[in-house]
């Protein structure tokens, strides 16, 4: 077997895909026991109780116990031992959200949640901030991440290689693929600059100094639920993309992103090397 | 044999996403135990408070709502029935024999009434309530601005924090409710002492006789049954010396967030 290493990842990406991977399971973590103080979303400024979009609570049982119920567009299902009641340790079943080992710390603590939310948010935001200026003017955003006329224009043989799992191997692996630049492009310009736009428009200082951005959302109760859908999505980009890292080569893909060389095979499809 | 190696490479790398996960989990449940932890997250306080404040302009106003937008039932949270002895001698009389103390760093301390806090200019305003829980909801509040009162009684040279000393003792631990807030806050137009929501006297539900409002931070600055507005250089002699009943209890001090 032939391979040749090529240098894919450059430092400052490298750099800030890991201080991403610290910050976002701490804000994910951290922002269901925020959620969990009030775990109720709504459409508009207020948060009227009969008017939630999506509720979880606890009920209690004819025979004593717990009931997680989860109500969503004015439905109700029973959703005991994840939301709305799970057990919490010794305590045992508890009325709860989201459940312990979903949330940071894992007991009820909102104060201590606010606490790793708003210091990780500030190294999310910086973070990214340093990641968009190296992209812009280091043209990694023009050069790898910007899909071109003809890649959109062949996006359908992508997507169906990508569902037969027909991935690129060898000389075409160097590169990133359609899908993969408009999903890194989307999340990276897209829904993290509205992840933290929709969580600024919930902070009341920021509402009187810039109004124009609670509106833009629908209001204050609008901004938290685009935030938490916005946050789901983010959470199914993460597990979409460790599947392709999984399936794709996974030392090659992480040592490419530690080290920043990438093994292209010149081998057959069978090659345990392409792209992520 | 390929097939069986990939098979435990990746049967490796979804136990290693496992294990990292549990041990961020576990490390991070520790972590928040730890002083030193709890004090560098907590830097990122002063970073916020700093560069909001530094939006402009300084004096931006909250949104004022319309009557329409308010909420159909306005959350009573927080203390809603204070259970102390001279609270509730206080209010079987209507509050009569109620009087605001307004002392410390001041230079003609003062002594006021609910008639005489009505007698002063009010400010009304509509304006949406945000709890650190994440719940809004909108209520019409009319009040004295908190400065009127301070430019009567004149502000000390060496005063920096207003205190709001409140007649509920907390979950019966004797600790009573307080609150502090700086001049950026206590100076804004529509901070103020309120004594009416929605056109009628403030129901002991929502702090009666009198209750804060800071429109720029959240519901746990503003005090309810306040009986006492102090002006100090520092808080630290208050509680457990972090400016308030929740900040005592973990809650930042500046919550315009």
């Amino acid at each position: 077997m032939k391979a040749l290493l090529v240098y894919r990842h450059r430092f400052p990406t490298r750099l800030s895909h890991w201080v991403t991977v610290l910050c976002v399971p701490i804000l994910v973590l951290s922002g269901f026991q925020i959620f969990n103080a009030h775990p109720a979303l709504y459409w508009g400024e207020r948060s009227d109780g009969e008017r939630a979009v999506l509720a979880m609570r606890a009920e209690r049982t004819p025979r004593g116990t717990l009931k997680g119920i989860t109500h969503v567009f004015g439905r109700d299902f029973d959703t005991t031992g994840v939301l709305g009641a799970s057990r919490d340790g010794a305590l045992g079943i508890q009325d709860r959200g989201f459940p312990n080992w979903a949330t940071l710390p894992g007991h009820q603590w909102l104060a201590m949640g606010r606490r790793w939310h708003f210091f990780f948010a500030w190294a999310f935001v910086l973070n990214g901030l340093a990641f968009a200026g190296y992209a812009v003017l280091g043209r990694h955003l023009s050069r790898d991440l910007m899909p071109s006329g003809p890649e959109l224009r062949a996006i359908g043989r992508a997507l169906r290689d990508h569902l037969l799992f027909r991935f690129h191997h060898g000389a075409a692996a160097d590169r990133y693929n359609v899908l993969q630049k408009l999903a890194y492009a989307s999340i990276i310009f897209v829904a993290a600059p509205l992840l933290v736009l929709t969580g600024l428009a919930m902070s009341p200082r920021v509402d009187a100094a810039i109004p124009a951005l609670p509106a833009v959302f629908g209001g204050r109760q609008s901004a938290r639920t685009l935030h938490f859908l916005l946050t789901l999505g983010l959470i199914a980009f993460t597990a979409v993309h460790l599947f392709m890292v999984l399936v794709t080569g996974f030392w090659n893909n992480v040592r490419s992103m530690i080290l920043g060389w990438y093994r292209l095979s010149s081998g057959g499809p069978d090659e345990d090397s392409s792209a992520t | 044999m390929k097939i069986q190696v990939r098979l435990d490479r990746r049967q490796f790398a979804r136990r290693s996403l496992q294990l990292a996960a549990l041990c961020l989990l576990a490390g991070c449940n520790r972590l928040s135990r730890s002083p030193s932890v709890a004090a560098l997250l907590e830097s990122a306080e002063g970073l916020t408070r700093r560069v909001q404040r530094a939006l402009r302009p300084r004096r931006s106003m909250a949104r004022e709502f319309t009557e329409a937008d308010r909420s159909p039932v306005f959350p009573g949270n927080g203390t809603t029935s204070p259970e102390d002895a001279d609270y509730q001698a206080l209010a079987a009389s209507g509050f009569a024999a109620w009087r605001l103390e307004v002392d410390g760093l001041v230079e003609r301390p003062a002594r006021l009434s609910l008639g005489d806090l009505r007698r002063l200019p009010s400010r009304t305003q509509i304006t949406r309530h945000d709890c650190v829980e994440g719940w809004s909801a909108i209520a019409k509040w009319t009040g004295v601005p908190l400065r009127t009162i301070l430019d009567q009684v004149g502000v000390g040279p060496r005063a920096r924090y207003v205190v709001f000393h409140c007649a509920d003792s907390m979950d019966g631990t004797g600790d009573r409710y307080y609150e502090s807030i700086d001049f950026d806050d206590a100076l804004h137009p529509q901070t103020i002492l309120a004594y009416e929501i929605n056109d009628r006297p403030l129901p002991i539900e929502y702090g009666a006789p009198l209750r804060l409002r800071v429109e720029r931070q959240l519901g746990y600055k503003m005090a309810k049954y306040v009986m006492r507005v102090e002006l100090v250089e520092t808080f630290a002699a208050f509680g457990r010396g972090k400016g308030g009943y929740w900040e005592d209890r973990g809650y930042e001090w500046y919550a315009g967030i």
